[in-house]
């Protein structure tokens, strides 16, 4: 199994998203710049961390989203290649149109930072193989701009062809449907907000509710 | 040639930053303030003849993310 993490400048999470996959996949991943034009052959799972990429300047995630690397992320996605955007990489899969609708300020404009419960909506995807339907797991999320927004023909049809993949128990952001996390159409690209990079060991963060998605992911892929 | 493109929140889109602002007008004493929607402004220094299909296209592409917000673009 190889995994790839992309960086950006102003990425943060590279590094413990780079942690998550080394401990699940058994491999280090490879980390690649902003600036490639290309990833290495063979890879499986292409990671875009969270962070401030480019100092969230325009928008969080524009200027990321245009950078020369999300071509060939792109590319992957279409050929199916499996993408975690996690925080900001959830925003720069919006902007670059991997996953549709828009991450907006937090409706109560403060940065959130703690954990939060999140409902598994689907279970069914890639990504939430190893959850159960409706089950209640706790995650962080550390975000000012973490405010789902689309359409509401947009959200019924995420919400009709079981797109949305993890939604927030209670009030976070504002978000539409209190969506955290979605899937693309052909259902490997996740996008989502929380960090379960951030809840991989239980020694160490209390509990390990974020590890169960990068090993379902990996028995997926097979 | 000085460009303008001003970016502005689709009407129907949440904006927590005019709905704070809104409230610390009243707070200061300023009634009649209805609404406050914000917005941004790119100011582009453009060659002469810059077509204008060119331009829409730089909006479209990264100026405005048109999912939540409109743009126009005004020539100084």
């Amino acid at each position: 199994m190889k995994s790839a993490v992309i960086v950006f400048p102003g990425s943060n999470c590279d590094r413990d998203l780079a942690v998550a996959l080394r401990e699940t996949t058994g491999a280090d991943p490879v980390m690649v710049w902003h600036g490639e034009t290309s990833l290495p052959d063979g890879i499986d799972i292409i990671g875009v961390p969270g962070g401030f990429s480019y100092g969230d300047y325009l928008r969080s995630g524009a200027m990321a989203a245009r950078s020369p690397v999300m071509r060939a992320v792109a590319d992957a996605a279409a050929k199916g290649v499996a993408v975690l955007g996690v925080c900001n990489g959830f925003q720069v899969l919006t902007e670059t149109g991997l996953l549709p609708g828009a991450l907006m300020r937090n409706a109560g404009l403060n940065f959130v930072c703690r954990d939060v419960e999140l409902t598994v909506a689907n279970a069914q995807t890639m990504f939430t193989a190893r959850y159960d339907d409706a089950e209640a797991i706790k995650i962080p999320v550390a975000h000012h701009d973490g405010n789902y927004f689309a359409d509401d023909a947009t959200l019924d049809r995420l919400e009709g062809e079981g797109r949305v993949a993890f939604r927030y128990a209670g009030p976070v952001n504002g978000s539409a449907r209190h969506i955290a996390g979605i899937v693309n159409d052909a259902g490997n690209v996740l996008g989502l907000m929380p960090h379960p990079e951030r809840m991989i060991e239980t020694s160490a963060h209390g509990r390990a509710d974020g590890r169960r998605l990068f090993e379902g992911l990996i028995e997926a892929l097979g | 040639m000085k460009t303008r493109v001003i970016v502005t929140l689709k009407s129907g889109v949440l904006d927590p930053q005019g709905k704070a602002v809104h409230h610390a007008l009243t707070g200061l004493g300023f009634g009649g303030v209805n609404d406050v929607r914000i917005g941004k402004i790119v100011e582009l220094d453009l060659a002469d003849g810059t077509d204008a299909a060119a331009l829409d296209e730089m909006c479209r592409k990264l100026l405005a993310n048109t999912v939540i917000e409109n743009y126009r673009i005004e020539q100084a």
